[in-house]
């Protein structure tokens, strides 16, 4: 099967400063795929480059179509749901209003509702807080608002930059649990940006290592694992 | 006492206008963070436009809604035009900017129509209510035209997707276009929306203070006074602040000409309500420099 999501030879630019030298890769159909990296490698531009929401170059296909020299707005009209890192959320609106205004791209009415139904079986605290100003959530509770926007967007594709970070591991355990719901349940790929390498390897089937902008390593999750390196490295152990 | 509720019932005429301009500076502020100095000198430009309908034979209503239409599309045009350009330039050279656009609608109105003080009819019909006698119908209409068009953006922003999206637009542009908004037209919208807002604010204060390019300048100050009063960021705030400047002026010169005539001593009156005003104004951000209603957004990280 051809993969989702194809990248090749792609640079990524702040103002006149490459940040990404040259990374090709791709997401099968279906899977949960892991990028992996320290701090300043190049995860959150990476994700950022298939958006459009930096300046890129090289090629991008996704479902077969060409999304490298597309709008972020038409890229996320495709498809593609960027979860961003932070949670991006809109802090000034309602629970409902930040999910509402995901859904306003879609002319399936009837896959709308079921999406919105099965983001209150997920996450019930949702409904619970369906009036409230989005500011004023928890930060584990922002950034399930996060991932429930993602999904009202009805997506093929979900970019999830560090969805664990700085919550307890209880809600992290939660929120991946729902992540690979949401993959199985409503089938939809994911490219996982962590910093938690043990969560992310147990979670993803593939996984890349990104280094200073370039990726070093790729492999099935169950062999980095195991890999002397990526043990040291990203594991600690 | 009955000068005192006509002085009040006046200052909520002047009042309704300064809120139109103040909603129109808190529109475009909030989407951009900058703060449109033109936004005067465009609405009087749409008065402009508008007297030359009625010129034209046109009745005042439908020359009053072409004018909110070629000033919606002129503040769309002016920021994709203009603006769009600019997203990236300093602070300093968009008010460059703003101050340009303020002298070109200024020489433009001043080139076309001469600078000679026109007169403006008033669609409502010139009569004071019976047994009232505090308040004009020109005043009456004042409030409520104002009224029904901040009802009408209230509910535009409130329950519309459009609206909505707009809201979002201004306040993570970033999140906004992940969720498929496309911000860049939401801010020229913002700016029609502003532009449009202007238009009827100009229109229904060209009666009383008469037709001529200078018209909006102390209007556009009091609106700016009303909108940082409220809160800049908080459009209910700036409409409030709008009305609330408005009052508080008439009741400055009210004060002013009682004190004169009760203890003979001249303290302030007409003359002098725009600067006791923004006294006024001044201590308020002092106090509170988010303005009364200021947005302090609640934000867990
Ligand atoms: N807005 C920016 N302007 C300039 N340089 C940037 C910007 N954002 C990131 N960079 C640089 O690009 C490189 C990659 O950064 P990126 O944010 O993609 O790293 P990351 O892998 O997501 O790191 P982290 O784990 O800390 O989130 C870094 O060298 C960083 O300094
Ligand atoms: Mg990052």
């Amino acid at each position: 099967m051809a993969p989702l999501l194809e990248i090749s030879s792609l640079r990524a630019y702040y103002g006149a400063t490459e940040a990404l030298h040259g990374l090709s890769f791709s997401i099968a159909q279906g899977g949960i795929t892991t990028l992996l990296g320290a701090n300043g490698a190049g995860k959150t531009t990476t994700l950022r480059a298939i958006s459009g929401l930096v300046r890129r170059e090289g090629s991008i296909v996704f479902d077969g179509r060409p999304i490298d020299k597309m709008a972020t707005e038409d890229i996320t009209r495709l498809g593609v749901a960027h979860v961003p890192e932070g949670r991006g959320t809109f802090v000034g609106l309602s629970v409902e209003e930040n999910l509402k205004i995901a859904s306003y791209g879609r002319r399936d009415k009837s896959g709308v509702r079921r999406d919105l139904d099965l983001v209150f079986t997920y996450f019930p605290r949702l409904k619970e807080r369906i009036a409230q100003q989005a500011g004023t959530l928890s930060g584990g509770e922002q950034q399930m608002l996060a991932i429930s926007r993602a999904l009202m967007l009805g997506p093929r594709l979900m970019l999830l930059d560090e969805p664990s970070f700085g919550l307890a591991p209880l809600i992290v355990q939660e929120i991946f649990q729902i992540m690979r719901r949401i993959n199985e349940e409503a089938g939809v790929s994911m490219l996982l940006v962590e910093q938690n390498a043990a969560l992310a390897l147990n979670l993803a089937e593939n996984a890349y290592v990104l280094e200073t902008g370039t990726v070093v390593m790729a492999g099935p999750s169950a062999e980095l694992k195991n890999d002397e390196g990526i043990r040291k490295s990203y594991l600690g152990y | 006492m009955e000068q005192l509720i006509q002085q009040i019932a006046s200052g909520l005429a002047s009042g309704a206008i300064y809120a139109l301009v103040a909603l129109a500076l808190v529109m475009i502020f909030t989407a951009t963070d900058h703060l449109n100095f033109a936004q005067g000198e465009m609405a009087m430009f749409s008065t402009y436009i508008c007297w030359q309908f009625i010129q034209w034979g046109f009745p005042f209503w439908p020359a009053l809604g072409f004018t909110i239409l070629f000033s919606f599309l002129l503040g769309v045009a002016i920021e994709r035009v203009i603006l769009r350009p600019l997203h990236n330039a300093s602070v300093l050279s968009i008010v460059v900017v703003f101050i340009g656009l303020l002298a070109i609608f200024h020489s433009l109105a001043g080139g076309i129509w001469s600078h000679t003080i026109k007169n403006f009819p008033s669609p409502f019909p010139n009569v004071t209510f019976a047994g009232s006698g505090y308040i004009g119908a020109h005043q009456i209409g004042m409030i409520l035209v104002s009224l029904l068009m901040l009802f009408a953006l209230f509910a535009f922003f409130r329950f519309t997707p459009l609206g909505l999206a707009m809201r979002a637009a201004a306040q993570n542009p970033v999140s906004a276009r992940l969720v498929g908004v496309k911000v860049d037209w939401m801010l020229a919208l913002g700016w029609g929306l502003a532009a449009a807002v202007g238009a009827v604010a100009g229109a229904m204060v060209a009666p009383v203070v008469y037709l001529e390019p200078n018209m909006m300048a102390s209007i556009l100050l009091y609106g700016f006074a009303g909108a940082l009063v409220g809160g800049i960021s908080n459009p209910a705030g700036a409409v409030f602040g709008g009305f609330l400047v408005g009052v508080l002026e008439n009741l400055v010169a009210y004060f002013g000409n009682l004190t004169e005539k009760t203890f003979g001593i001249y303290i302030v009156g007409n003359g002098e309500k725009l600067t006791v005003a923004l006294i006024i104004v001044i201590t308020i951000l002092t106090l509170k420099p988010a303005g009364l209603f200021g947005r302090t957004t609640v934000r867990r990280v």
